[in-house]
């Protein structure tokens, strides 16, 4: 098994049993989940994509060499430019300006940045929603249980896109004129989030139903302790290695939603940099010529979510051992 | 099978009064009726007259059920940005939104299952890999963006297509049809590429591994120590046994062609339902937005039910599993 398991196997049963003393790096070295990672060259090169975008999205205000947001340094002369390298390019603009004189390199990092915080905040929310719903489901069992699993089937019947549109459009319609833009990147996160508890719920709820017969549970139930207690600090650890692997796919998932969501004109206003946003604002420039509006946010965005999608599939196979 | 058909019918119809619910807090109580039909200079007495015209007065639940009343006989109001019945807008949307639903599912299946069966047969093969490669692309891109890519391939560069539009229609009935001309037929082309890859790659990558499973199966084995020829060992014997899940996949996927139709509407400008939908969530435009709900629900809970019964009707199995819960 791997080393997620079995250390919260570990800790969950609460033997403590005296492993040799080695230092948390040197066993992550040796892990077989390193090994396979070694193994795959295009799932270390969509690590290390990865993890540049990640850190680029993290330092956007310190690396890019202009700030979207402040709009007094916009010069509507410098719209509409093609690339650094074409021949009307500007040398100070790489990747060229969109329709209001942005740089568009500066607008992607600050874009991946909203992108990325919105995708990852929405897969916790989706995390918290659906583990605590998926424990309570299956630890509780009973009405507790057919209720949620209810509303589980109910949701599960409608895609992803098509729920997190209707809450977002919903929530949208009911606070009308008095939200901040602040205030829409939560709607977002939330109905974005919303829509893909389910099946955090179903996979925690189908694994707390074998582990609360094991025995450390019995164990833990005759020392008294409370259920909440049971169910968060014993049965959790032992059911979270799957939520890892949903947690990478949905976080591909999230990401296309987002963008989506913003392309489509309800999700970030188009004020706020997001890789959605970006191309639809470019999108209705392709026919004047003006290709790198929509291309540099588009491979942004596709190289982004193949990243994580290849991250997503080695994790999955690597943590599930039939298939090895 | 009828017991098992009733219950599916009353799960469905659960899921459709929840919808209806949820379809009408949002019309009653998100934005106010009364505010949205009249002028700013209507006096209060005007209002109270109308609220009680539409019975907004009334309690909770008659309202609830004379709003289920009005929808199953499809009345659900009159639109606010618009001003017309909520029906005819829907029902002069549905056709376009119909037709690019089909054909973008005909593409996905008549491409993804020779794909897939090519890939699980000749595994290791250059054009296998290109397959795969392709299928993990369709997944990974998000469907707008294969829309605008396309558009500046074809229409921008090329300008050999539309790049919006139904091109010109004709008039069936109440039916507005795009398959009978050629610029309705070259418009189709885009968008149901657009809409069908998503599901196109999801088909190929699941007949292939159902063909994976099948073939190291004995009774594949024995059909070859027959001597029985490739094509029959392949195509009658192995695809056979991978159609039960596909089946369902492609069921359960038309839903989400209609969902997914949104966005690909929204890229091409196609004057269907998912465009409507868009619109009427920018316009805040309540009735449309709940009546659209609606519809999807219905047709998604029908899709179910349907591919629920053929799966019974194809695999014996469940029937007995069935009767035993």
């Amino acid at each position: 098994m791997t080393d997620v398991t079995d250390s919260g196997r570990r800790s969950a049963a609460a033997t403590a049993s005296p492993r040799q003393e080695r230092g948390f790096v040197r066993r992550a070295l040796d892990s077989d989940l390193f090994y396979s990672f070694k193994r795959s060259k295009l799932v270390v090169l969509a690590a290390i994509l990865t993890a540049c975008m990640l850190s680029a999205a993290l330092f956007a205000p310190l690396i890019a060499p202009h700030n979207p947001y402040d709009l007094g340094s916009l010069n509507l002369l410098d719209s509409n430019l093609p690339p650094a390298w074409l021949k009307e390019g500007d040398p100070r603009f790489l990747f060229g300006t969109d329709d209001q004189g942005r740089d568009i390199l500066s607008t992607i990092l600050y874009g991946t940045r909203s992108s990325i915080a919105i995708s990852l905040l929405a897969v916790v929310m989706a995390i918290v929603m659906g583990v605590s719903l998926g424990l309570a489901a299956g630890y509780l069992g009973g009405y507790v249980d057919s209720a949620i699993m209810r509303i589980a089937d109910v949701m599960l019947t409608f895609p992803t896109i098509l729920i997190a549109l209707l809450v977002n459009g919903i929530a949208m319609t009911a606070f009308k004129g008095r939200v901040s833009s602040g205030g829409q990147f939560w709607i977002l996160v939330c109905s974005i989030g919303f829509s893909f508890w389910v099946q955090y719920a179903r996979t925690v709820r189908s694994m707390t139903l074998v582990e609360k017969n094991k025995e450390y549970v019995q164990a833990a139930r005759l020392i008294g302790l409370s259920r909440p207690a049971i169910m968060f600090k014993h049965v959790l650890p032992n059911v979270l290695s799957p939520v890892l692997v949903i947690a990478t796919i949905n976080l591909a998932l999230a990401i296309i939603t987002e963008a989506t969501l913003s392309f489509l004109g309800v999700g970030l206003p188009p004020s706020e940099p997001s890789l959605g946003t970006m191309i639809q604002i470019g999108n209705r420039y392709l026919f004047s010529g003006s290709w790198w509006m929509v291309a540099f946010p588009g491979i942004t965005l596709a190289v982004l979510v193949l990243a994580v999608n290849l991250l997503g599939d080695w994790l999955r196979d690597a943590l599930n051992p039939k298939l090895r | 099978m009828l017991a098992f058909a009733i219950r599916r019918l009353l799960e469905a119809a659960i899921v459709m009064v929840a919808v209806a619910l949820l379809a009408f807090v949002l019309f009653r109580f998100v934005g106010d009726p009364v505010n949205q039909m009249v002028g700013q200079d209507t006096s209060l007495e005007d209002r109270m007259q109308l609220r009680k015209d539409l019975g907004l007065d009334d309690p909770i639940v008659v309202q609830f059920g004379r709003f289920i009343w009005n929808a199953a006989q499809f009345d659900f109001g009159i639109s606010y940005q618009v001003k017309q019945p909520v029906t005819t807008i829907i029902a002069s949307r549905f056709p376009a939104t119909l037709e690019l639903a089909l054909t973008a599912a005909v593409f996905a299946i008549l491409l993804g299952i020779p794909m897939g069966v090519y890939t699980g047969i000749y595994r290791d093969s250059w054009l296998s890999r290109i397959f795969l490669s392709v299928s993990l692309i369709g997944i990974s891109l998000p469907t707008f963006l294969i829309g605008i890519l396309l558009i500046y391939v074809f229409a921008v560069n090329l300008g050999i297509l539309p790049s919006f539009g139904r091109g010109e229609v004709v008039q069936l009935g109440g039916w507005t049809t795009g398959f009978l001309t050629i610029s309705g037929l070259k418009a189709l082309i885009l968008p149901s590429i657009t809409l069908g890859l998503f599901q196109m790659t999801l088909i190929t990558r699941l007949v292939r591994s159902q063909m994976l499973e099948v073939l190291r199966t004995d009774y594949i084995k024995f059909a070859r120590a027959r001597g029985l020829s490739d094509k029959a060992v392949n195509f009658g014997h192995a695809l056979k046994n991978t159609l039960i899940p596909v089946i369902t996949i492609i069921g359960l996927q038309l839903g989400a062609v209609i969902a997914f139709a949104i966005i690909t509407e929204t890229v091409f400008q196609w004057p269907g339902m998912g465009l409507l939908f868009i619109q009427s969530v920018q316009n805040a435009d309540i009735p449309v937005m709940s009546a659209y709900l609606l519809l999807v629900a219905f047709l998604f809970v029908l899709i179910n039910f349907i591919v629920d019964l053929l799966y019974v009707w194809v695999d014996p199995r469940i029937r007995i599993h069935g009767r035993e819960a």
